[in-house]
């Protein structure tokens, strides 16, 4: 190593932070998951207690999956890449960082118990009241500051890609926080507020939030953190640098538009809804141009896939990421939509997405991360990442094979006639024959908590130091994620 | 102009953010500009403070995440449901309450259907009903009173937010609660109350005429639900989709 | 042609706009100009491996 690398040294400390916590909750987002799964299939468990029922608990689930396991490790990531490709460390130091790891905690704790006690201003995925909004305005801007002033003092001329999609997911996601949440509270004192949006407004505004939430938080942050791990773990440059460039034009410009197809055949305005639904199909394009760029950066070391389980798990991501963004374009055509919407098949789409790729994802840039912050040759044990991978997997096949069915059932209960020109069914026949999906539904999330339990107590060894005494994978040694 | 932005983060920056506003504008902007966006149609007035109250124990509790307030315009659902939901109808939620699935049926004109004493009992104990049914039981609702003391307050925050409130309804928000929920007034003035608020149902809804609980408000607010349009005398052209 | 006109016409073909402005970027990313300092710009990600990457300054 000459003079000219030297590394600086990185604030890692606050990495390590993220890190725990975005492990912590994870457990806490994948259970309340399981509980609420549990209560569809048997209402007794939501116990008649005000507390403890489906509607209090479900944003408790969304929010702590979403803001807390996924924002706790991408701004861990981010934090940690954008370090790694400036080469400086963090823009304000440990200091600001930490400032915004606490306060993110405190965000999370904040908005999780406003739910469960009751507070909450029904917008999905942006539930908390305005007082957990200026909170977290607040701390989103110190992240901003951290992240762009590092950008700014970097002593690379370029600046990599992955750093782009995570400055689009924060100046973004800032965008959506504020536009969708501009709300009066009934007194200063009290958690009570009433949006400012109205009717089909608020409607059109929710889902421009809502659709990039899921844009911008779980696609264009991710996709950074793609472009980042797959690289390095394969240890190989991304397939191909100019389609990444394309990709992030592309996404950044068509995802905004995409909204309307939340409400389709609603009282919004047809030529929104065509917008959305035109938008939504041209999205189809980058986003598999996105996926071949992740998934062709192994051409030419498909054989790293066999020996490497960490690697698995980035490149299996990519593929959910394929396959969700195929189904999302499908789900936006207005046919497709008047059967779909309403259904559980939204639900299973989404947890194709959610699961397949941002857990799936997540998971291997925690594997890849925890070794080398706590500076460890290797992780614990190369074998119960590739038993977590497959407990993960059969979870997501579980759950979403299972909501694809029971959504096209009930879709087409709904409208089914009988010979004589009378609705066949009634409303509760079709909740009454979504009782086994919603077992089995169940079933695929405790399976994908088991997996999520043994990579924390992977992580924990690794972190103590310790290497599990096992045979190798295959027939390369363990050599790959202990590598760089 | 790209090898500019990858060197340098604040023009990047700028370059993000108009890219992502041109969507979000394009599509927004029109829906306060272009006027039949929302239909002109007789009937709509802003809810009654009970109803009020009601709506916001509907918001807390989540209800929104099983049952939809949009019915689309489809055969299947005009049967089940009723006539297509317009935007009109929802002109004066903040937030609108249109939801995103149906684990239970949708509700945007249950208003009437069922008595009060059906949604009592359903909102106690939802199986001693619909035995097949998956609610969660709500019988803590029928034990808590209405705690809605600054009804005045809120009526006061949505007008300033765009919902029509006169003075007059907001001075008069906590009599005309108490109207609507006993269906006698204090001043004697039930038919101030009616006037204020077309077709508010009136009366006792929980079954419980001594006292003014969450699930008094909720029902209220159920039972007004799609039911101030009247569709039978509405011009076809003018709600056309 | 006055300028109401303009603006009308820049308004109605606002989707050509777009393309050409895209067009324009694939076109960026594609010249063959461009190859090699790509190639530079996704290898940054290694500079801090041990095993190689020495060549400092690579774009």
């Amino acid at each position: 190593m000459n003079q000219a690398i030297a590394m600086p040294t990185y604030d890692d400390e606050v990495v390590k932070k993220f890190v725990i916590a975005a492990s912590f909750w994870g457990i806490v987002g994948f259970l309340v998951g399981i509980t609420i799964a549990f209560q569809l299939a048997y209402p007794i468990l939501n116990l008649d207690l005000e507390w403890t029922s489906f509607g209090r608990l479900r944003p408790v689930h969304t929010s702590a999956v979403i803001f807390a396991f996924g924002g706790n490790i991408l701004i861990g990531s981010s934090l940690y890449i954008v370090q790694r490709t400036c080469r400086v460390p963090l823009f304000g130091g440990p200091k600001l960082a930490n400032m915004v790891f606490w306060g993110y905690q405190i965000f999370i704790v904040l908005a999780a118990s406003g739910y469960v006690l009751g507070v909450t201003q029904s917008k999905e995925y942006a539930e908390p009241e305005w007082y957990t909004d200026i909170w977290l305005t607040v701390i989103w801007v110190m992240y901003l500051v951290v992240f762009a002033g590092t950008l700014i003092k970097r002593k690379e001329s370029h600046i990599y890609v992955a750093n782009w999609f995570f400055l689009a997911f924060i100046i973004t996601v800032a965008l959506l926080h504020i536009g969708n949440n501009v709300a009066l509270p009934v007194s200063w004192f009290g958690a009570k507020s009433y949006i400012a949006w109205a009717g089909v407004r608020d409607a059109m505004t929710q889902w421009w939030y809502g659709h990039n939430a899921v844009g911008f938080f779980l696609t264009a942050g991710f996709l950074g953190m793609m472009y980042y791990f797959i690289p390095k773990q394969a240890q190989r440059p991304v397939y191909s640098y100019r389609l990444s460039v394309i990709h992030f034009w592309a996404i950044t410009f068509l995802y905004i538009w995409a909204g309307p197809h939340h409400l389709h055949y609603t009282a919004l305005p047809d030529w929104a809804q065509t917008l959305g639904m035109t938008f939504s199909i041209m999205l189809w394009m980058p986003s598999w141009g996105g996926m071949i760029n992740g998934i062709m950066t192994l051409s030419g070391a498909w054989d790293k896939l066999r020996t490497d389980p960490v690697l698995r798990f980035l490149v299996t991501s990519v593929g959910f990421y394929g396959m969700s963004t195929f189904e999302g374009p499908l789900m936006a055509i207005k046919v497709v939509n008047s059967l779909s919407h309403y259904t559980d098949w939204t639900i299973g789409h989404v947890h194709s997405g959610a699961l397949g790729w941002n857990a799936l994802v997540s998971f291997g840039a925690l594997y890849y991360l925890v070794p080398k912050l706590w500076n460890r040759e290797r992780l614990y044990s190369l074998r119960l990442v590739n038993l977590h991978f497959w407990f993960a997997t059969m979870g997501i096949v579980l759950y979403i094979t299972a909501m694809w069915i029971s959504g096209i059932m009930q879709g087409l209960m709904w409208r089914t006639y009988d010979s004589l020109g009378f609705l066949q069914y009634s409303f509760i026949e079709s909740v009454e024959a979504m009782h086994p999906y919603y077992v089995i539904r169940a079933v695929g999330g405790v399976l994908f908590l088991v997996g999520a339990i043994i990579m924390v107590y992977n992580l924990w060894m690794t972190a103590k130091g310790r290497t599990r005494d096992e045979a190798p994978i295959a027939l390369a040694p363990s050599a790959s994620s202990a590598g760089n | 102009m790209q090898s500019l932005l990858e060197r340098n983060a604040i023009l990047l920056s700028i370059a993000i953010l108009i890219t992502v506003s041109i969507g979000g504008l394009v599509q927004i902007v029109p829906l306060y500009t272009i006027e039949n966006t929302i239909e002109k149609v007789d009937g709509m007035r802003p809810y009654t403070p009970l109803e009020q109250a009601g709506r916001n124990i509907y918001i807390r509790e989540g209800c929104y995440l099983c049952h939809s307030q949009m019915i689309r315009p489809f055969r299947d659902e005009a049967e089940r449901y009723g006539h297509y939901s317009l935007a009109a109808e929802s002109m004066y939620d903040h937030p609108f309450q249109w939801g995103s699935k149906r684990t239970g049926p949708d509700l945007a004109r249950v208003g009437g259907k069922y008595s009060n004493e059906w949604h009592t009992e359903h909102m106690i104990n939802p199986r001693a009903v619909v035995p097949e049914s998956i609610m969660p039981g709500y019988s803590f609702m029928a034990e808590t009173l209405l705690g809605f003391d600054d009804a005045a307050e809120h009526l006061k925050t949505l007008r300033a937010v765009g919902v029509p409130y006169s003075d007059e309804q907001i001075a008069r928000a906590i009599d005309d609660l108490n109207a609507q929920a006993t269906g006698e007034d204090g001043d004697g003035d039930i038919e101030g109350f009616q006037s204020r608020y077309a077709k508010a149902p009136l009366g006792d809804f929980d079954g419980d005429p001594t006292r003014l609980t969450e699930m008094d408000a909720l029902i209220a607010y159920l039972q007004m639900l799609g039911t101030l349009v009247d569709f039978s005398s509405l011009d076809a052209k003018a709600i056309e989709r | 042609m006055d300028f109401a006109t303009i603006v009308e016409m820049a308004k109605s073909s606002w989707v050509l706009w777009l393309m050409a402005l895209f067009i324009f970027i694939v076109f960026w990313a594609f010249r063959p100009k461009n190859k090699k300092r790509f190639e530079e710009d996704a290898k940054m990600i290694f500079k801090d491996d041990e095993n190689g990457g020495a060549n400092h300054g690579g774009n």
